[in-house]
């Protein structure tokens, strides 16, 4: 098995707080069953071999943690200068398509970056391969804070996953 | 809590300017590709706005957890769906509209 | 009050969607258009929840996100292949689309 035993026992833990949630009782009957379900469900999940490092990242969840605090802060910050370009009258915008080198090692941390650029307003990624992401960009100071690699560095990486 | 209670209002009250400055954005915005960054706004800050607002009004509760769920499931769902559409819409051949006083010069205009 | 306020929001930038889902001009207009009063009617949803105090709503703003996302996603599929049958590896692509 490529995985420790930690993904396992962080997903089944994971789980069954979800039915925990979304059940929202906690007599006996209710608290069993979902018990059971969490474990069938681990089971098959670890039969079919799909529990790893890139399906669930349990290993850097504190790096992805500190990521989606910068994240925030970011969508915010890009929010409002949206919402500024939609108000301002006249020429407001300077789309760009381009095509941004990747430094990022790992599938996984690929994924992230293009995730959160998708996710901040006035970048969206339109295509992503080993050494490239396209970004389609509102406006040319967007494109240029990407190109400063302010984003890219923070994604978290983790060279393990190679 | 009269305290809590108006934070929670303010969200809310920011939350439903964002969502309608949004639907105007898709009516501003030129082409496909710039309607995407409108979309954009209603789908991160304004879906975040109320969510934390109404998970102010129920307190800690199950309600709270289930609205909880509903920004985190948003929030990871969104982003794909909007990249899915653009990668779409590229590969079905749908130009956008470029910047010409830009546009190919972007790789030289390296930030200072 | 600010409930009021909040729905009545809501129901405006889902009008302004569904007049650009109407005007068009290109298909992937229109599903993008589809997209954003899909979200908003997930926070339509959540609103009413909380106003009525029934959190047993709230699951069916859960699931309704859940098939939002998994029907835009399909609707992109059927658009670039013309159907759901095939795997997309034949690289013929979907119906023309201008």
């Amino acid at each position: 098995m490529k995985y420790p035993v930690k993904h396992i026992i962080s997903l089944g833990v994971l789980l069954f707080a979800l039915w925990l949630g979304l059940s929202g009782q906690l007599n006996a009957l209710m608290v069993s069953l979902g018990l059971a379900s969490t474990i069938v469900i681990v089971a098959i999940t670890h039969r079919m071999d799909t529990i790893d490092n890139e399906t669930y990242p349990a290993h850097m969840n504190l790096l992805l943690l500190r990521f989606w605090l910068f994240l925030a802060r970011e969508v915010i910050v890009a929010n409002i200068d949206v919402i500024k370009r939609i108000f301002r009258p006249g020429k407001n915008i300077s789309p760009q398509l381009f095509e941004l080198p990747l430094t990022l090692k790992t599938d996984l941390s690929r994924v992230i970056y293009a995730n959160a650029i998708t996710m901040t307003p006035g970048t969206v990624s339109t295509n992503l391969d080993k050494k490239t992401v396209t970004v389609h960009a509102l406006s040319i100071e967007a494109a240029q804070d990407l190109y400063s690699g302010r984003m890219a560095n923070a994604v978290p990486e983790d060279y393990e996953d190679e | 809590m009269i305290f809590i209670e108006l934070i929670s209002w303010l969200f809310i009250a920011t939350g439903a300017l964002l969502g309608i400055a949004g639907g105007i954005g898709i009516h501003r915005f030129p082409d496909f590709y710039s309607r995407l960054h409108a979309v954009g706004i209603t789908d991160t800050l304004c879906a975040a706005m109320f969510l934390i607002g109404l998970c102010l009004q129920t307190g800690v509760s199950i309600a709270s957890l289930k609205l909880l769920l509903i920004f985190i499931f948003l929030f990871f769902s969104s982003p794909t769906a909007t990249h899915a559409l653009a990668n779409a819409a590229l590969l079905g051949g749908l130009k956008p509209e470029l910047d010409e006083e830009y546009h190919g010069h972007c790789f030289d205009r390296r930030p200072d | 009050m600010i409930y009021t306020v909040a729905a009545f929001a809501i129901l405006v930038t889902i009008s302004l969607a569904l007049a650009r889902a109407f005007m068009g001009p290109t298909l992937y207009d229109r599903i993008l258009a589809v997209n954003m009063v899909g979200t908003k009617t997930v926070l339509l949803i959540a609103v009413f929840a909380v106003v009525s105090e029934r959190t047993d709503m709230l699951d069916i703003a859960l699931m309704y996100a859940l098939i939002n996302f998994i029907g835009v996603v399909a609707v992109l599929k059927l658009v670039e292949q013309g159907n759901f049958h095939t795997s997309g590896d034949d690289g013929k692509g979907g119906p023309s689309l201008k």
